[in-house]
């Protein structure tokens, strides 16, 4: 229940290296911001200068308008999610969940009212007598939820919350995860280094390269006009082809002229095709199958062509062959153009 | 482990019947031998003074322990000034409780302060207190009895425990095992309120217990045994610790020890170890099982 605005937050640790180089980002109340990135990327230090975990060496982190630099994690009114859930191992789930509420004073029954409450909202009701050791993966996940929402604090912090699970419970918690944080309505910021999570969780998606914003935005909009090379190799698996300019040929009859300043060409996976022959307009490329990757619903031909790597997805089985040549061809609004920095162009 | 009395289908996998009888025969042997001196000195410690200096020692245990025991634990022995056992018993779990303890307090506060705060010179003190590490107490006993002569601590229980409490070894102890307490959990203690003091307590202490129990045993054992220091800074017969007074009721003249009592003194010196070490152990292992982090 707060807004959360960064303006030009910067991180210069002591031996003079730059984590986070000027960062703004401006959350609006009830909204979900991933920050997604590479790592070392400087994402969970931006994250830890939130929760106030790390000193902020430049620029301000404000909640609500009120600037909150100089103030610690506790007065912040900020609950985290860890990476590792970072549990009391000492504590029963029920005391690890209602040790916040503690330190802050809350009265005995009403410490229990929403202990019970919030164990109820992620089915912990019958964990509560138990210590961290005795939970599983997932169980522990959700004490950690827990001990953040029975806060209920001005904002959520996760960072990396679902990187110790395995895929089928990662997608589960996913989904709950944003049905939680919609239906509780905090501000919330989530770090993660996978992309799926990124685009399926965000409200606002935030792209990070080397301690700044590579993109901001919503997640559909930056799948679909990426900001730059960096972007459009992060976002989306496998990820976009990029090929330079010069090495590509258009099929015959076409008008395609690339912007001025192009120098490299993307497109993504789903936007081409694989024919026999060159034919249609847009762009056509000769390749070889190097390799073919059946995933059930759909297939990924890597071929190689203009001397690069380039993968193509095709729906259902694919009836291709190690070694066969063909066409991989993308129409020409589906392109995407980078010019020599990599920014896009046109 | 193979129990051998519960019948051949529990033998262990590639194990004889022979081999359980030596492995046995080998294990009983070794227990004689430790055993034995302790078994002689509790039946010497349940005969007259005569029957001792009379050899050979009967192998059997006499008619006076209780005589005997009594004797010593309340009446009083001649050669140490009419001191009776129990005021030693009271003398030397006072200091061996007071090192421990005073031990454990100073070096987990002071491994508190070096792993999780940041201040100046706090490698220069890790540093110093490391290197005392290497300085053995006979080298600054000199020094350190002349602080105690000049601050009156001579024949105290102050002056018995403050000197010995330092402990480098501990502080090292608890530093390496604060140091394997993840980050994260610091970190989570401060997003949920918890202040330096409140962590302390709430977070850290509980998960040290382990370690603090295992250091009580051999912190309690280390100061139940010290004899140089004690025999130093206690003039005084009522302030003698047990070992102390042990080496006083030896005389030169074996006509003039008392060896009897002198039995069941070095009986009743071992038994408050053996306790500690026993109770303690239950402890020790319940903390080893429940291996959290």
């Amino acid at each position: 229940m707060a807004t959360v605005d960064l303006k030009d937050v910067r991180k210069v640790y002591a031996g003079g290296v730059e984590a986070v180089k000027g960062v703004s980002i401006a959350i609006p109340d009830k909204a979900l911001c991933v920050l997604v990135g590479p790592s070392g990327c400087g994402k969970s230090t931006l994250l830890r200068m939130i929760a106030g975990l790390e000193t902020i060496t430049g620029g301000t982190c404000a909640f609500d308008g009120k600037v909150v630099n100089a103030i610690g994690p506790t007065e912040r009114d900020i609950a985290m999610v860890f990476q590792n859930y970072a549990l009391y191992p000492h504590m029963k789930v029920y005391d690890n969940m209602a040790y916040g509420l503690r330190n802050r004073g809350t009265p005995k029954d009403e410490i229990e009212r929403r202990v019970h409450e919030t164990a109820k909202i992620l089915e912990l009701s019958h964990l509560l007598e138990r210590r961290p050791r005795e939970l599983s993966g997932g169980q522990r996940q959700r004490v950690a939820m827990g001990r953040a929402i029975v806060r209920n604090p001005k904002v959520f912090l996760f960072d990396e919350p679902l990187s110790n699970l395995d895929a089928k419970l990662r997608g589960q918690m996913r989904v709950e995860i944003k049905n939680l944080q919609r239906s509780l309505g905090v501000t919330s910021v989530y770090v993660t280094h996978d992309q799926l999570e990124a685009m399926t969780l965000a409200d606002i998606l935030v792209v990070m390269n080397a301690g700044q914003v590579e993109q901001l935005g919503n997640p559909l909009d930056i799948y679909e006009k990426p900001a730059s090379t960096f972007v459009a190799s992060f976002i989306g698996a496998p990820p976009m082809n990029l090929l330079p300019v010069t090495d590509v040929k258009f099929s015959d009859g076409t008008v395609i002229s690339a912007p001025a300043q192009a120098t490299t060409l993307g497109f993504r996976p789903e936007d081409a095709d694989v024919t026999q022959r060159s034919s249609g307009d847009g762009l056509a490329l000769d390749a070889t199958v190097e390799g073919v990757e059946p995933v059930g619903a759909e297939s990924f031909l890597y071929c190689a062509a203009a001397g690069q790597r380039v993968v193509v997805r095709v729906a259902g089985r694919s009836s291709h062959e190690l070694g066969e040549k063909l066409t991989v061809t993308a129409r020409p609004e589906k392109l995407h153009w980078f010019d020599s920095n990599g920014k896009r162009a046109g | 482990m193979a129990e051998p009395s519960s019948g051949s289908d529990k033998l262990m996998i590639g194990q004889s019947r022979t081999g359980i009888y030596v492995a046995h025969a080998v294990l009983i042997l070794g227990i004689l031998i430790v055993a034995f001196p302790i078994y002689y000195t509790f039946v010497a410690s349940t005969h007259s003074l005569q029957t001792i200096l009379r050899p050979p020692l009967p192998l059997l245990p006499g008619d006076r322990f209780i005589e005997n025991y009594s004797e010593a634990l309340f009446g009083g022995v001649g050669r140490i000034g009419g001191v009776p056992v129990s005021t030693l018993l009271f003398n030397t779990t006072v200091v061996a409780l007071g090192i421990a303890i005073g031990k454990i307090i100073i070096s987990i506060l002071s491994a508190y302060a070096i792993v999780f705060f940041r201040f100046p010179l706090r490698m220069t003190f890790f540093w110093i207190i490391f290197i005392t590490l290497m300085l053995p107490v006979e080298v600054r006993i000199l020094p350190t009895y002349k602080v105690m002569v000049d601050l009156g601590m001579i024949d105290t229980y102050a002056g018995l425990i403050v000197p010995l409490i330092a402990s480098a070894t501990a502080t090292l102890l608890f530093r390496q095992f604060f140091l394997t307490i993840p980050g994260e959990l610091v970190e989570a203690a401060r997003v949920d309120g918890a202040g330096p003091f409140r962590f302390f307590k709430d977070i850290l202490l509980p998960l040290s217990r382990t370690n603090i129990a295992a250091l009580f045993v051999i912190l309690f054992i280390y100061g139940w045994t010290q004899y140089l220091w004690p025999l130093l800074v206690t003039n005084d017969n009522q302030m003698n610790t047990i070992v102390i007074a042990l080496k006083k009721m030896v005389s030169f003249a074996d006509a003039d020890t008392e060896w009897h009592l002198v039995m069941v003194t070095s009986m009743l010196a071992i038994v408050p170890p053996i306790l500690v070490v026993v109770l303690m152990q239950r402890w020790f292992v319940r903390g080893l099982v429940e291996t959290e982090k």
